[in-house]
């Protein structure tokens, strides 16, 4: 399952990145393995979407969260 | 003299680093809550308990050592070579208390530099409301360092912030984080040996950093990839290692120091808020309503000032006129000084207001949630949600707003920002705008609460922004690059705009706006009266001379007279001449060559229209009655024809002709600064010349 598939309200554990590029810069922002995250809302044109990760909001496009592999 | 202690100011953004900043320096200067503000180097003095003045440096908010964008290099920049002249003697490490594990990230690389580092953990009023509970003595003494708790809008804390600086030690003190040399042990020995460095993480640092750092040489810098090559080092990959090491000790530390009981109540907030915000119709009718609601603002609340300051020249014009003793200097001081001043301070108050509400949108995080919302839209015409931020902020002035571009990581995306962000109706078009609609568009309500004048204002804007989605969109298609474009973005939660941070905005942009417009504007005033009042060779001579003879003075009215050797002088003057010799060119744009004369005098910076305006009319008029430009404009005929010069066709094509032209030098400047090549205000140049010029003829030739 990956984080670009779940709905809002819906929640997941990071797994792994399957980007490394990607996985350097989201892990600096607090998307760690382990870590719980929360799909709050999706912009009004369908992307980018905003998570709720280590008690703050992140918007990230769905492209980019495609990357996030949850467990 | 004893060289002053300095002080880096390092944090993630929206952690309330500039509001630090401002409580310990005093000095006035923006801050906004959006990521990335924060551009250029800051530096402040700071008085610290014992009388000892301190220096404080501002470094670009980040959240990592390692840039995401071009302002995000600076700070290892500095924090790495003891040469800089910004080198800090302490680091001050601005960490939001609410967020306290990203934030930490940033604390652990940089304790790592070996540097003395004290943290000033702000929103602790925050955390507690939100029931988190953090063990100040137990985290400063796992970290060994001083932790100071802020609540730095509400100006807590900022005393024994002060006094840990002045308690500061020399060395640090700081115990390691995670051990560095295990990530690359044999390069990170190679290149300590190699440039004399003690310091195992700013070795490595330098290894994944080398291409871009200034105090390295070209033969360092290949030395260090021939290095690199050699012990096989791939940068993202112990990029990565090195994140999940910090991350684990932080966890590990936090594990003893905080404890959370419930979810964040500021967040909740926020999260309601968001629904609305940014929700998928209504966000967006929001969005058009905070636009729609600024610009009829802007219209409405600046009338009365406006009003008043015009009348306070027009009067101090009479006076002048009244008391003076008549020559040269007195019409060069009244007519070409006074008149140019006159169309600078009359539009204070709309600039006042317009930056005070970009302000207001950054401060509260509303701006973040048009980036988000935008960014969909924006990456189909080759833009970033990011772009969306000096888009608006072009709406007060493209040269601040082409510097925040630098938070747009991707290069494509940032040029393509930059390429049209000059396109977005600025500040410097509004008095052309103001001047033009008071003209030609009756001063009506529409449906009793649509302001007419505003809503033609508003139809400007809007124009001119969807002319640069439409440039930006073709040049997607132009312009190459296979580096990938992202969106990774912090949401801050809502917060109350600080007024006097808006206040500070509004005081510091009138002050620039007068300042350096302003001097521009009033020298080119007094040139351009020069050019008006005198002629080349004798011809002004004989107009006198003709203006005398008998058969003249017998077939008109003195007053007559008056007005025909006035306008026929300033048909003869130098700034006539120039005016004519372009007259060919803009005629099919419904321009006459005292418009003429304006666009080539406005070419330097676009405010200087009104002020030429200004100029050529009061020289123009009868000099019996002073009134303000804009009735004077009203009443001006071709001497020719008798027909009106601005016609409703001609003020719109010269309205879109501004819109679209490049007609100024600071913003073909800065563009040059932030390229490094001058292909692209040169391309910027004429692509917007040929725009302007093509679009006003099409308006002109169909509202003729």
């Amino acid at each position: 399952m990956k984080l670009s598939q779940l709905a809002i309200g819906q929640q997941g554990i990071i797994k792994e990145f399957t980007d490394l590029e990607m996985s350097v810069k989201l892990m600096e922002m607090g998307c760690l393995p382990g870590e719980l995250v929360k799909v709050e809302r999706v912009a009004p044109f369908g992307d980018p979407i905003a998570v709720s990760v280590s008690g703050y909001q992140l918007s990230l496009r769905k492209k980019e969260a495609s990357t996030i592999e949850l467990i | 003299m004893k060289n002053k202690l300095r002080v880096a100011l390092v944090g993630n953004p929206n952690t309330g680093k500039s509001t630090i900043f401002n409580a310990l320096t005093g000095l006035n200067q923006k801050i906004g809550n959006f990521p990335g503000v924060t551009v250029d180097k800051k530096t402040g003095i700071s008085k610290l308990p014992d009388g000892q003045f301190i220096e404080i440096v501002d470094l670009p908010g980040t959240y990592s050592l390692y840039p995401k964008s071009a302002d995000e290099t600076i700070v290892f920049e500095v924090l790495s070579n003891q040469n800089n002249p910004s080198y800090p003697d302490l680091v001050l490490i601005v960490a939001d208390a609410t967020n306290l594990k990203r934030n930490l990230l940033l604390y652990t690389q940089i304790a790592d530099l070996g540097l003395p580092v004290i943290i000033a953990l702000n929103m602790m009023d925050l955390a507690a409301k939100g029931n988190m509970e953090i063990d100040i003595d137990a985290l400063a003494k796992r970290l060994n360092i001083p932790v100071i708790p802020l609540a730095a809008r509400k100006i807590q804390g900022i005393e024994e912030l002060k006094k840990a600086i002045q308690y500061h030690t020399k060395i640090p003190l700081q115990l390691p984080t995670i051990d560095v040399e295990v990530i690359a042990p044999e390069l990170i020995k190679d290149i300590s040996s190699y440039l004399a460095i003690e310091n195992p993480y700013v070795a490595l640092q330098i290894a994944h950093q080398h291409d871009h750092l200034k105090y390295l040489s070209k033969a360092q810098n290949e030395h260090i990839k021939a290095l690199e090559i050699k012990y096989d080092f791939h940068s993202q990959k112990a990029q990565a290692s090195e994140t999940i090491a910090r991350y684990n000790y932080i966890n590990d530390i936090l594990l003893d120091t905080v404890k959370y009981t419930s979810v964040a109540l500021e967040e909740n907030i926020s999260n309601k808020i968001d629904h609305y915000l940014t929700h998928k119709f209504w966000g967006l009718i929001i969005f058009v309503g905070v636009l729609f609601a600024i610009f009829q603002s802007i219209f409405a609340w600046s009338e009365y000032p406006m009003l008043l300051i015009e009348t306070v020249f027009v009067w101090l014009a009479e006076m002048g006129h009244q008391y003076l003793p008549e020559g040269a200097l007195t019409n060069l001081l009244i007519d070409g000084v006074l008149a140019g001043l006159s169309g600078v301070m009359v539009f204070i108050p709309q600039i006042a207001l317009l930056f005070a509400f970009i302000s207001m949108l950054e401060d509260t995080g509303y701006m973040s949630r048009v980036t988000f919302m935008m960014d969909r839209l924006m990456r189909k015409v080759g833009l970033s949600g990011k772009s969306v931020v000096p888009l608006i902020g072009g709406l007060a002035c493209a040269v601040p707003a082409i510097m925040s571009a630098r938070t747009i990581e991707s290069w494509k995306d940032r040029i393509i920002t930059i390429m049209v962000t000059p396109l977005v109706s600025c500040s410097a078009r509004l008095p052309i705008y103001t001047l033009l609609i008071s003209l030609v568009v009756p001063k009506k309500m529409l449906l009793g609460f649509i302001n007419l004048q505003g809503l033609a204002m508003m139809s400007l804007y809007l124009l001119s922004i969807i002319t640069a989605v439409l440039v930006a969109w073709v040049m997607k298609l132009i312009i190459k690059s296979d580096l990938k474009s992202y969106f990774i973005m912090e949401l801050p939660v809502y917060r109350m705009p600080r007024w006097n941070n808006v206040g500070i905005t509004m005081y510091e942009s009138v002050k620039t706006f007068v300042t350096e417009a302003g001097k521009v504007i009033v020298a080119v005033s007094i040139i351009l009266w020069v050019l008006a009042s005198y002629g080349p060779s004798n011809k002004f001579e004989l107009i006198e001379k003709k203006y005398q003879t008998q058969e003249i003075i017998k077939g008109y009215s003195p007053e007559e007279i008056n007005r025909l050797r006035a306008s026929e002088k300033l048909e003869n003057s130098y700034a006539g001449v120039l005016g004519k010799s372009i007259e060919p060119g803009i005629k099919p744009l419904g321009f006459d060559w005292k418009i003429g004369i304006a666009l080539i005098t406005s070419f330097a910076a676009r405010e200087v229209f009104v002020g030429t305006m200004a100029t050529l009319y009061s020289v123009d008029g009868d000099d019996t009655k002073m009134e303000s430009v804009r009735e004077k404009m009203a009443k001006a005929t071709n001497p020719n024809t008798g027909e009106i010069v601005f016609t409703t066709a001609t003020a719109f094509s010269l309205m879109i002709f501004y819109a679209f032209a490049m007609q100024c030098m600071s913003t073909m400047a800065v563009v040059y600064r932030e390229t490094k090549n001058i292909k692209w205000p040169l391309i910027q140049f004429f692509y917007m010349l040929a725009l302007a010029y093509a679009a006003s003829f099409v308006v002109y030739q169909i509202l003729k």
